[in-house]
C-alpha cells in the first residue's frame, strides 16, 4: 500500500509555504509547493490518504504530520499542525513565503478501494480528523461509489473543532452524515457531551458491509474499536492510524516500532485485527 | 558477499561452486605478511587490540599490534584480560566491541543545509566510506553483520552509508577456540565455527611448540590475497587439530539458550511477572544495546551554526532503554523500565523474526557481561518459560500465572 520509494528519502525537500489557515488557537493548516526546479519528481497528487511526511523547520528540527489535502486538488501539499512543542511550533509559525523542508510521503493509507461498495465510518478523536480529511473527501467526492457515509468527531472542547465549515458542508451532502461530540461544551454548545464512541448508536450503518477508519489517541481507538466491534463490525474491516516516535520514516532507525511492525513502513494506518492484542497491552 | 550467503549451510558456501577451497597452512609470520598486504592495497586494516583492559576494534599495522597471549574471562556482569601460556593471538572470544562501529558506526553525517535567498538548501554529505579489512571476525559476528545487512539493506529504504562501507569490506574470518563463559553461539546455530560469509578464515593452531594457521578462501578476493602468503597445502594432521580447535570452543560455551518456541512464548507473554523482577534489576543504562553487534536503532540530532545560517543533521546510535526513544507528546510511550527491557528483549528474540527472517540474537554474550547488574538475557528467557502461559510454555507448567 505504500507509494514508490523515493530516491533520497534522508534528504528535506525544500517547499515553499504558500497559504496558511488558522483552524484554532494552536492549529494551522499550510499549503506548501515544491521551491522552483528543487524538487524534479514532485508529483503532488502521488500521496494516499493516510499517509504522512516528515515536516522539517530549518535549523529546529523535523517531525512527522500526515497529509490532511486531498490528492485531487493537485499541486499542493496540505499539512494541518497542531503547535505543541519546539519544532510543532515552529511548523504552525510557518507564514506564507517562507520554506519548509520536506520528506515524504511516506507509510500505509487507508483502504479505500475495499471500502468502496460498503457503509463508510469515519471516526476522528481531536486532530485525528486531520489524517482523515484526504479520506473523507475522496469519499464524498466519489459519493455513488459508496454506501452510507458517516464521520463521527470527538473534539475537547468548542474552540477545538477543525475544519468547522467543511464539516458542516459535508453533512449536507446527500448519503453522508456527521456527528459532533465535545469532551467539555459551553453553554452555547447544544450537541452531544461525551466521548466518540456514543455517537455510534446514533448513526446507521450495516455492521455486516462497512468499513471503518480510526484515527485519535489510542485510548479512543481502543474504545472505538471495541464498540464497533459490539455493533457487528468485523475486525479485518477496521482500521486505525497509529502514532509513534519517527525519527528516519524509512524503517530504518527503529523508533517507531510496535510489536512486530514499524509504524512509520507497516502503518501509520493498520488492520486492527493485526493490532488488537498489542494495543491492549500498556506501554507497547 | 550478501546475507544470504552467510545463511548457507556449512559446506555449500564459500567458493561458489559447491567446493570448499582446498585450506592451506601459513605461519605465524605470514599474519603480517597478510596484513600488509591488506593494508597496501587501500584497506584500514581493523584488528583486536589491548586498551584498558579490554580488547578492542582497532586499527593494526602488524602482529605486534594483536592480543598476544591474552585471553578473556567473562560473566554476567565480570570481564577481565588474563594471560595465557601459548602466546595465541585470537586466544579471547568477544570484547565490548563489534564490527557495527565500523560499517554502522556510533555518529555519522546525513546532510547539511545552508540558508539561502530563496529558503535554504540541502547537501547530503559526500560519500567516502574507508575500506575495511577486518580482521578477527567470529562466527557470530558473521552472523550479526548477516542480520544488519538484512536490517540496512533488505527492504524499500536500504541504509546507503552502510552499503557503501559493507560492499567494500574484507573480511578475515577466525575460528573460535576459546568460548567465552557468556557464549551461547552453539545454542543460536550461529558458531562457533565460521562456515561462510568471510574473503579468508583463518584457524589458529597452537601448542607443541608450533603456531600456525589454517587458512580458507570464501571469496575469489580472499584467494588473491591468499596466493599472495607463503602457504603450504594443509595436512591431514592440521585439519584434524583444527576440527579440534572448533570442537573445544562448542564443548566449552558457557551458556545456553532453548530457542524452540521461543517467539510465541515472549509475544503471548507481555504480562509475564518476571518482567516485573527484571524491572527492578535494571538501571535503563542502555549498555546491552550499546555492545550487542545487531542492536541498529539510531536517533538524528540537528545542530545549526550560531548566526542560524547553515544546518547539518547527524545520525547516532540510540537505545530503546532511553525515555527519549518512545517519547511522543505528552510522555514515553514505555515510561517504565519494565517495559523497556521487555521490548529489548521480545524485539530481539521474537518480533526480529516476523521483521527480517532471521532471531536478532547471535548469541555473543555481550549483553550479559557488559550489564552493570549482570542481567542474563539466557536466563531471563528460562525463567519466562519456566512459569508461561500459552505457546511455549513447558510441558508441565509450575502453578498458575
Ligand atoms: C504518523 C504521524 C502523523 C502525525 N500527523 C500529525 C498531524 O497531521 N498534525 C500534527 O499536528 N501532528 C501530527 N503528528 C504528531 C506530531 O508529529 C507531533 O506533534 C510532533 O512530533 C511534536 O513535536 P514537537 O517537537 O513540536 O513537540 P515535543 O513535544 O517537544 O516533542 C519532542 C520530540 O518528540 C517527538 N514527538 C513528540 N510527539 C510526537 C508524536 N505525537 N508523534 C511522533 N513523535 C513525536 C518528536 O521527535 C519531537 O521532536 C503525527 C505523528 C505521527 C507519528
Ligand atoms: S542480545 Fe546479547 S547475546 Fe544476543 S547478539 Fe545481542 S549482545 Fe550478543
Ligand atoms: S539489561 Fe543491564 S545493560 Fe541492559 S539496560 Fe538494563 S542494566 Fe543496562
Amino acid at each position: 500500500m505504500s507509494a514508490a520509494a523515493i530516491a533520497e528519502p534522508m534528504l528535506p525537500r525544500p517547499f515553499r509555504v504558500v497559504a496558511s489557515r488558522r483552524e484554532t488557537g494552536d492549529t494551522v493548516t499550510l499549503e506548501l509547493v515544491p521551491l522552483a526546479g528543487s524538487v524534479p519528481d514532485f508529483a503532488p497528487d502521488q500521496f494516499k490518504p493516510g499517509q504522512f511526511n516528515m515536516v522539517y523547520a530549518f535549523g529546529v528540527g523535523e517531525v512527522p504530520v500526515s497529509l490532511s489535502g486531498d490528492p485531487a486538488d493537485g499541486g499542493r501539499m496540505v499539512h494541518t499542525v497542531r503547535a505543541v512543542g519546539a519544532v510543532s511550533r515552529a511548523i504552525a509559525a510557518a507564514a506564507p513565503g517562507s520554506v519548509l523542508g520536506v520528506r515524504g510521503p511516506f507509510g500505509s493509507a487507508w483502504p479505500m478501494a475495499e471500502a468502496e461498495g460498503r457503509d463508510l465510518l469515519l471516526v476522528a478523536g481531536g486532530l485525528g480528523l486531520a489524517p482523515l480529511r484526504p479520506a473523507i473527501r475522496q469519499a464524498l467526492a466519489r459519493g455513488e461509489r459508496f454506501g452510507r457515509i458517516a464521520i463521527l468527531y470527538g473534539s475537547r472542547g468548542p474552540a477545538e473543532i477543525l475544519y468547522r465549515e467543511e464539516l458542516a458542508a459535508w453533512g449536507q451532502r446527500p448519503g453522508a452524515t456527521v456527528a459532533l461530540t465535545l469532551d467539555h461544551a459551553d453553554a452555547a454548545w447544544e450537541g452531544h457531551v461525551g466521548v466518540v464512541p456514543d455517537l455510534i448508536p446514533g448513526v446507521s450503518f450495516d455492521p455486516r458491509n462497512s468499513v471503518a477508519m480510526l484515527c485519535g489517541p489510542e485510548v479512543m481507538l481502543r474504545f472505538t474499536a471495541r464498540a464497533l466491534l459490539g455493533a457487528g463490525v468485523p475486525a479485518e474491516r477496521i482500521y486505525v492510524s497509529m502514532e509513534r516516535n519517527m525519527k528516519c520514516a524509512v524503517g530504518l532507525c527503529g523508533h517507531c516500532q510496535f510489536g512486530g511492525d514499524f509504524i512509520c513502513r507497516d502503518g501509520a494506518v493498520l488492520r486492527y485485527d493485526r493490532v488488537a492484542a498489542r494495543l491492549a497491552v500498556r506501554e507497547v | 558477499m550478501r546475507s544470504d550467503e552467510a545463511q548457507a549451510e556449512p559446506g555449500e558456501a564459500a567458493a561458489g561452486a559447491g567446493q570448499r577451497a582446498p585450506r592451506r597452512l601459513i605461519a605465524r609470520d605470514q599474519l603480517g605478511a597478510l596484513i600488509q598486504t591488506l593494508a597496501g592495497s587501500g584497506y584500514a586494516v581493523i584488528g583486536p587490540t589491548v586498551r584498558d583492559g579490554a580488547i578492542v576494534y582497532d586499527e593494526v599495522r602488524g602482529v605486534a599490534d594483536l592480543p598476544a597471549g591474552w585471553t578473556d574471562r567473562q560473566e554476567a556482569g565480570r570481564y577481565r584480560l588474563e594471560r595465557r601460556e601459548d602466546g595465541a593471538l585470537f586466544g579471547y572470544a568477544v570484547g565490548p566491541h563489534s564490527w557495527k562501529r565500523f560499517l554502522h558506526p556510533p555518529a555519522e553525517l546525513l546532510w547539511r543545509a545552508r540558508r539561502t535567498e530563496d529558503g535554504f538548501a540541502v547537501e547530503a554529505a559526500p560519500p567516502s566510506p574507508p575500506r575495511f579489512a577486518f580482521l578477527g571476525v567470529r562466527a557470530c559476528e558473521l552472523h550479526a553483520i548477516a542480520i544488519q545487512d538484512r536490517v540496512f539493506l533488505g527492504g524499500t529504504y536500504r541504509d546507503t552509508g552502510y552499503a557503501a562501507r559493507r560492499e567494500g569490506a574484507f573480511v578475515v574470518a577466525v575460528n573460535c577456540g576459546t568460548a567465552g563463559g557468556t557464549c551461547f553461539c552453539a545454542s543460536m546455530g550461529t558458531g562457533p565455527g565460521v562456515s561462510a560469509g568471510f574473503d579468508l578464515a583463518l584457524t589458529e593452531l597452537v601448542g607443541d611448540g608450533g603456531h600456525a594457521f589454517l587458512v580458507e578462501a570464501g571469496s575469489e578476493a580472499g584467494a588473491t590475497v591468499l596466493a599472495g602468503l607463503a602457504s603450504q597445502p594443509a595436512t591431514q594432521a592440521a585439519l584434524a587439530a583444527a576440527e579440534a580447535v572448533v570442537e573445544g570452543a562448542r564443548a566449552g560455551m558457557g551458556r545456553r539458550m532453548e530457542t524452540a518456541g521461543l517467539k510465541e512464548l515472549l509475544q503471548s507473554n507481555p504480562e509475564h511477572p518476571r518482567w516485573d523482577d527484571i524491572a527492578a534489576r535494571c538501571l535503563a543504562c542502555a549498555n546491552c544495546t550499546m555492545v550487542c553487534p545487531t542492536c541498529f536503532c539510531t536517533t538524528v540530532s540537528d545542530r545549526t551554526d550560531l548566526a542560524g545560517g547553515e544546518a547539518t543533521r547527524e545520525k547516532r546510535w540510540d537505545s530503546c532503554f532511553t525515555a527519549d526513544f518512545s517519547f511522543i507528546h505528552g510522555g514515553a510511550v514505555r515510561a517504565s523500565r519494565r517495559s523497556r527491557y521487555r521490548q529489548w528483549m521480545t524485539h530481539k528474540l521474537a518480533h526480529w523474526i516476523d521483521q527480517f527472517g532471521t532471531s536478532g540474537c547471535v548469541g555473543c554474550g555481550r549483553c550479559i557481561t557488559w550489564c552493570p547488574v549482570g542481567i542474563d538475557i539466557t536466563e531471563e528467557a528460562a525463567a519466562i518459560r519456566a512459569q508461561a502461559t500459552g505457546p511455549g510454555k513447558p510441558e508441565v507448567t509450575h502453578g498458575d500465572a
